[in-house]
Order: structure tokens, then C-alpha cells, then sequence
């Protein structure tokens, strides 16, 4: 029984786009219908499969954006500049088009809410993805885990989810606070600039919280974000990253 | 893909799963190069078509290399020097 799950999992099935929507000038929501899909763990992603006439296939990793509550399988796509797959997924595909995926994929950069809290979500552009995920799925959970999520952007105009993240700021326990990097508009009351050690230093949780943080986007911000927490006093296996390439906030 | 793409090893869940019943970016690597051990899930991944260039994200050695192309795989081994793989409760 075990077996044939794990083997669903891992091949490739068809799913067909029921809805797509934008997002940003750049980044879509795409809202699949997979038979057979039995549901993923907040933080998992999928592959995607797009093969070309000539029989060029090219494979691609995309976080799932919907929590594993909702019953829903969606995926949040930025379309990068000289991208192979992400400016079909965004330009081209039209509800009823389908699509190759493989997954629910990934043990480790995942959070269910038994695992609690406090969480601090480190988030760059498109990396925000698998980060709305644990938070849907804190409040559909139920869990009361507290949440700091601090999200970096290039300009307003590119935060992603931004209504639906003004809302969820409004629960208790849960603060979002944005910070942009190339201009911010007149009567912005964010933050601005990268997301560095005096900013994580103000904005994460006391080490002694035992909490978890979860960074997620460019690998240059990962890689800053997630060393000037250990310098901080993190313990690093506390400290989950998942690297999305070179755009992004 | 762009040519300066660095990725990590989550998105190696994948094709971990066409060859491996466990999941390996949870497996535990060490380096033969630094020491450093770690998920697999936290090595850095480069991809170079038809395959990935896999390093160390302590000392930036190569791990291992993997290669698909017409229904073969390879794996070239260098510095990974073990893994642990939890077995499933």
C-alpha cells in the first residue's frame, strides 16, 4: 500500500490547469486539478516536465503555494527572463491546458504543525512560495505558533500575495513586515534595503525561543540571511534553506 | 539553464526518487574534503545539461556529479565521503 503511493509520488502524472492568475506583471498562480493527488506537506514542491517538438525536455522544481488543508494543488510561477519552463507556465498555458508533474517532493524543507512554533520565515521574491505555504497552513491548521515573516522585494509593485498577507498580519501571532530593495513609493511605511544582520537581528526571534527559521529565494540572500542568523546565535540545525536561483527580491 | 545558476539539493528530490526508495536530500552527507556533514538537501546544486555538478557548501569540493542521458544514469563520486539514511519507522 505504502509502495504504490510512493511510486504515484515519484512518476510523472498529467494535471490539467483549472485556473491561472496573476499575481504581479511577472508572477501567476496556477491552480491544478491532479487526479490521484493525494496531498503534500507545507514547504514540498513538484517537478515540472515541459518536452518540446523536437523531444527537448526540460525539468523544473516549483514549490506549492496552496496549504496541504485546502484539499487544492497550486503552484506560484515568476517568469524569469531566460527562462526554459517559467514563461510558458506564465505566458502561454490557459485553463484546460495540461501539464507533466511529479511530486509531492522534499522531506526537508517542510513544517506541519505538530512541529510548532515560533517560525521566522526569511522570504526573497518568488522564495515567498513555500513560505505561504506553512503560513496557510499555520492558520488552517488551527496552530498558534507565532510567525514573523520578513519578505524582501525589488519594488511595491512586486510583492506577491500582498492582500492576502496584509490579512493574515492581522491574526495574532502572525507579523509580515516587507522590505524593498530598488525604490520604495512615497507613503511606503516598510522597511527598505536587503534583508542583512541588523535587519534579522531586530526581526527574528531570541535564539533562546528554540524556534525555526525557514529561508527561502535568491541563493545570495539565502546564503547571507542564514549565516548572519548563525552568527546571531541560531543553532544551524535549526536553520532549513531552500536556494531558487539567481532572481528575485 | 543561465549559465550562474546555483541551486541546493532539494531540487534533486526528484531524480533522488527514480533511483533511491528513500529520500536522500534527508540523508546525512559528509565531505572527505572539509568534514563538513549535513542534509543533502543543504549541498549546492549546479546544474550543467544533461546532469548537476554537486558541491560542498562548506569548502565548495565536488561532492558527486550525476548524470541522465538516454535512459542511463551516472554518478561520479569525489568527496562525498559517507551517507547516513534513516530507514522509515
Amino acid at each position: 500500500m505504502a509502495r504504490a503511493a510512493l511510486q504515484r509520488r515519484l512518476s510523472w502524472q498529467l494535471a490539467e490547469v483549472a485556473e491561472s492568475v496573476a499575481e504581479t506583471a511577472r508572477v501567476r498562480s496556477l491552480v491544478l486539478k491532479a487526479p490521484g493527488w493525494a496531498g503534500h506537506r507545507a514547504g514540498q514542491h513538484v517537478d515540472i516536465r515541459l518536452t518540446a517538438e523536437d523531444g527537448y525536455r526540460a525539468v523544473r522544481s516549483y514549490s506549492i503555494a496552496s496549504a496541504p488543508g485546502d484539499g487544492t494543488l497550486v503552484l506560484t510561477v515568476e517568469r524569469l527572463e531566460d527562462g526554459e519552463v517559467s514563461p510558458y507556465l506564465v505566458d502561454e498555458l490557459r485553463p484546460g491546458d495540461e501539464l507533466e508533474l511529479r511530486g509531492p517532493l522534499g522531506g526537508y524543507f517542510v513544517w506541519d504543525a505538530a512541529v510548532g512554533g515560533p517560525l521566522l520565515l526569511v522570504g526573497g521574491g518568488s522564495g515567498i512560495v513555500p513560505l505561504m505555504a506553512i503560513l496557510r497552513e499555520r492558520v488552517a491548521a488551527g496552530s498558534d505558533a507565532a510567525v514573523r515573516m520578513l519578505a524582501s522585494w525589488r519594488t511595491a509593485d512586486d510583492i506577491i500575495y500582498a492582500a492576502e498577507l496584509e490579512r493574515l498580519a492581522e491574526l495574532d501571532r502572525i507579523e509580515v513586515v516587507h522590505t524593498l530593495t530598488r525604490g520604495a513609493p512615497h507613503d511606503w511605511r516598510g522597511r527598505t534595503g536587503r534583508i542583512d544582520r541588523a535587519a534579522l537581528s531586530e526581526f527574528a526571534w531570541p535564539p533562546e525561543a528554540g524556534g525555526l527559521s525557514f529561508v527561502c529565494g535568491p541563493t545570495g540572500l539565502v546564503e547571507s540571511a542564514a549565516t548572519a542568523l548563525v552568527e546571531l546565535g541560531h543553532e544551524p540545525g535549526h536553520i532549513k534553506t531552500e536556494r531558487f536561483g539567481p532572481t528575485g527580491g | 539553464m543561465h549559465a550562474d545558476v546555483v541551486l541546493d539539493g532539494n531540487v534533486l528530490a526528484g531524480v533522488f526518487g527514480e533511483l533511491f526508495q528513500h529520500d536522500l536530500t534527508v540523508a546525512k552527507g559528509t565531505c572527505g574534503g572539509c568534514g563538513m556533514a549535513g542534509p543533502l538537501a543543504q549541498v549546492l546544486v549546479y546544474p550543467e545539461a544533461p546532469g548537476a555538478v554537486v558541491r560542498c557548501p562548506g569548502c565548495g569540493e565536488v561532492l558527486f556529479t550525476m548524470v541522465k542521458e538516454d535512459g542511463r544514469y551516472w554518478l561520479g563520486f569525489d568527496r562525498l565521503r559517507c551517507l547516513e539514511i534513516r530507514a522509515a519507522g
